[in-house]
């Protein structure tokens, strides 16, 4: 991280991009999604870009909520749908800066495919995904990145199925920026946000934050929330992603880092220039 | 080269109905495709890659119709006009994103070129299987409008009144084709630029403090877009008038009136028929995209014999064109409805039209029923 001094922004200037009228919001005491959301309005201010370039994008969940609470142009699609949409905006206005803020479910399960194929075809569009273990909004049924062996509302004897190591995923297929907090990590995600901005590519940011409603984080207050991510996480940038997979097990670590950061061109960027060529030659 | 000057000249051209398609999208303004290949609409996305980027424009071939539809109302949020094609499989897929595009009031263009069904059906074969769906297939209560084109050169007219009608109304627009209309070869004609009327984006003209994206003093508010700075918020979920969720029952009534209203309070500027020689008929056969030409001849061939027959040939599925059956029917008229289907038009002639006046050709083998076979069907109703 840069040693430069960083000037964060005021409470009043975050405010000054929150729609404070539609508070109190839907997120349960304790919550991280909002650490994420207002993380993500700092990284906006601070991003150097026109504010009223910056786009959000979500389906449809408790994660997916976000836009509605950000003075931004914000759009909440259909559940599992937001990626598709965010790329055909950023695909016909470059000068935005799209990101898309979905549930784990939203994204991964529901989405997947739409995921997977952003990722290939390398779009320029912010992904942050909140790891909540769970479908929230729909009352805590198990989804794709469900650790093996919880209990959940359908899985009510133990899950059984696997779940997918997100950062393994991601980076197996391509994507040029990969990268996992916690909701503890309030400073690294902003930087992490930052850094998501300036990539011409598919930039993929995971937030672990288990439910607290809906897994056996049951209930807990924000405080043991926080002590417990301070005893489980480990910060290892240089973590083989093979052993990154998160687990029900109250002890296991939780590792974190900036895993992948790599030169990019995004489709879009090439598609211009193909564009530029057909209109310039007459070829075609 | 320009922006725009690679667009087809006006004049006279031997076109394909699937390539007249995309040249009147270009003409409307089209300026970003997202699809994904499905027979028999896959000319217009292989003529979309290549005609797109030579003006300006974005071509993307998704990995399915859901991401290709999501995508079209992304872009159309960012001031692009934008449109996808498909068949009734892909077709199918989308229907989820069509209710969003009219909750959110995003103009898109579908195309469908029907092919036969159910399932995967008759994939190289005529259907006009999707007559209902255009108008059901989503969930909750929406208004679409659907054209019927019946030859190339309503292919390339009708699109481009899709995308007027998508851009006026703020609508998701059907263009419902088929296998034989897409794919047929026929003299196209492209008028001089200034003759086509092309309809814009209704922009906000307030300061975005005084904006209202759901303003309902307006039938259709106007529409600010991605990073212009008014910072809207716009959900599926039920809105208020700044977008904001609430589950309010008289803000529910207000909203879904309004958005019904777009087109139910236009219906008769929006809905479009022709009639031959229905004042004098007895019967009255009604029919829609390749069946009307079909039954032309049918009706043509029934006169030259004796019979007092009429056509009244369908160009939008919706708005229904009502009022009009109505007055025919009140003359005491006989209709036959021909359609290939099991029965989905007929459906709604009996909506207007006594049900023991109402007669059906049921037909859907994956071809056109032809002249002979519904001229039999002629004089079999009218019982000479
Ligand atoms: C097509 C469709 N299927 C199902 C639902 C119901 N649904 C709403 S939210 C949700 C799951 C959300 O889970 P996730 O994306 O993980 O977000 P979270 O609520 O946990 O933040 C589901 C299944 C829906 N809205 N649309």
């Amino acid at each position: 991280m840069s040693s430069e001094v960083v000037i964060r922004p005021s409470i009043d200037e975050i405010k000054s991009l929150m729609r404070v009228e539609r508070l109190p919001h839907i997120w349960c005491p304790s919550c991280g999604i909002g650490i994420v959301a207002k993380a993500y309005v700092e990284a906006v201010l601070r991003s150097g870009k026109p504010v009223d370039k910056h786009v959000l994008v979500s389906g449809i969940g408790c994660s997916s909520r976000m836009p509605g609470y950000i003075k931004l142009d914000g759009y909440h699609v259909i559940h599992g749908r937001a990626i598709p949409f965010a790329v055909g905006m950023k695909t016909v206005k470059p000068e935005l800066e799209v990101t898309v803020f979905a549930g784990d479910g939203d994204l991964i399960t529901i989405g997947g495919n739409h995921f997977i194929h952003a990722i290939r075809r390398n779009d320029d569009v912010n992904v942050i995904m909140i790891n909540n273990y769970t479908y929230g909004m729909t009352g805590g049924q198990y989804g794709g990145t469900t650790p093996p062996g919880s209990r959940t509302l359908t899985s009510p004897y133990g899950h059984i199925e696997g779940s997918f190591n997100m950062p393994l995923f991601v980076a197996s297929l391509g994507a040029p920026f990969v990268a996992r907090w916690t909701a503890l990590h309030y400073r690294q995600i902003v930087d992490t946000i930052l850094e998501m901005f300036k990539v011409d590519g598919f930039a993929f940011l995971e937030v672990v934050t288990p439910c607290i409603i809906y897994t056996d984080m049951n209930r807990m207050d924000a405080v043991s929330f926080m002590k417990m991510f301070r005893d489980r996480v480990v910060i290892d940038h240089n973590a083989d992603l093979r052993d990154v997979a998160l687990s029900v097990d109250p002890d296991s670590k939780i590792v974190v880092g900036k895993f992948v950061s790599r030169e990019s061109e995004s489709f879009q960027t090439k598609y211009r220039r193909l564009m530029e060529k057909v209109m310039g030659d007459g070829s075609g | 080269m320009k922006n725009g000057s690679r667009l087809l000249k006006p004049g006279s051209y031997f076109m394909r109905g699937n390539n007249a398609c995309v040249e009147g999208a270009l003409i409307a303004g089209c300026r970003f495709f997202g699809g994904y290949p499905i027979t028999p609409s896959n000319e217009i996305s292989a003529m979309m890659a290549r005609r797109l980027p030579q003006v300006g424009g974005y071509f993307i071939q998704f990995e399915d119709e859901i991401a290709s539809i999501v995508s079209i109302i992304g872009a159309a949020n960012a001031g692009v006009k934008s449109m996808t094609a498909t068949s009734g499989p892909g077709f199918s897929l989308m229907q989820e994103a069509i209710g969003l595009a009219f909750m959110i009031e995003t103009p898109i263009v579908i195309v469908n070129v029907q092919r036969g069904g159910p399932s995967t059906g008759l994939p190289t074969q005529v259907g006009q299987g999707d007559f209902m769906q255009t108008h059901f297939g989503s969930h909750g209560d929406y208004e679409t409008v659907v054209y019927l084109p019946n030859s190339p050169q309503e292919m390339f007219d009708m699109t481009i009144k899709a995308f007027n009608t998508a851009w006026r109304y703020r609508v998701p627009v059907v263009v419902l084709s088929d296998q034989m209309v897409g794919h047929m070869i026929e003299k196209v004609i492209v008028p001089e630029y200034d003759e086509i009327e092309i309809v814009d984006r209704i922009k906000p003209e307030v300061p975005p403090e005084k904006y209202l994206p759901f303003d309902s003093n307006y039938l259709v508010p106007p529409m600010a877009v991605a990073g212009e700075g008014y910072r809207v918020h716009l959900t599926g979920l039920a809105h208020d008038e700044r977008g904001y969720p609430t589950t309010d029952h008289g803000n529910m009534m207000k909203l879904l009136n309004r958005l019904l209203g777009k087109i139910r309070k236009n219906e008769r500027k929006i809905a479009e028929w022709e009639e031959y020689m229905t004042d004098d008929a007895d019967l009255v056969v009604v029919a829609f995209g390749i069946t009307s030409r079909s039954a032309l001849k049918a009706v043509k061939d029934a006169r030259d014999q004796g019979y007092k027959v009429g056509l009244y040939r369908l160009k939008t599925a919706w708005p229904f064109p009502y009022w009009r059956i109505r007055e025919l029917a009140d003359e005491g008229k006989e209709f036959l409805v021909v359609e290939i289907n099991m029965g989905q038009a007929v459906r709604v002639v009996r909506e207007y039209v006594p049900f023991e006046r109402v007669h059906h050709l049921p037909w859907a083998p994956g071809k056109c029923p032809p002249p002979e076979v519904i001229l039999d069907k002629i004089k079999e109703v009218l019982g000479r």
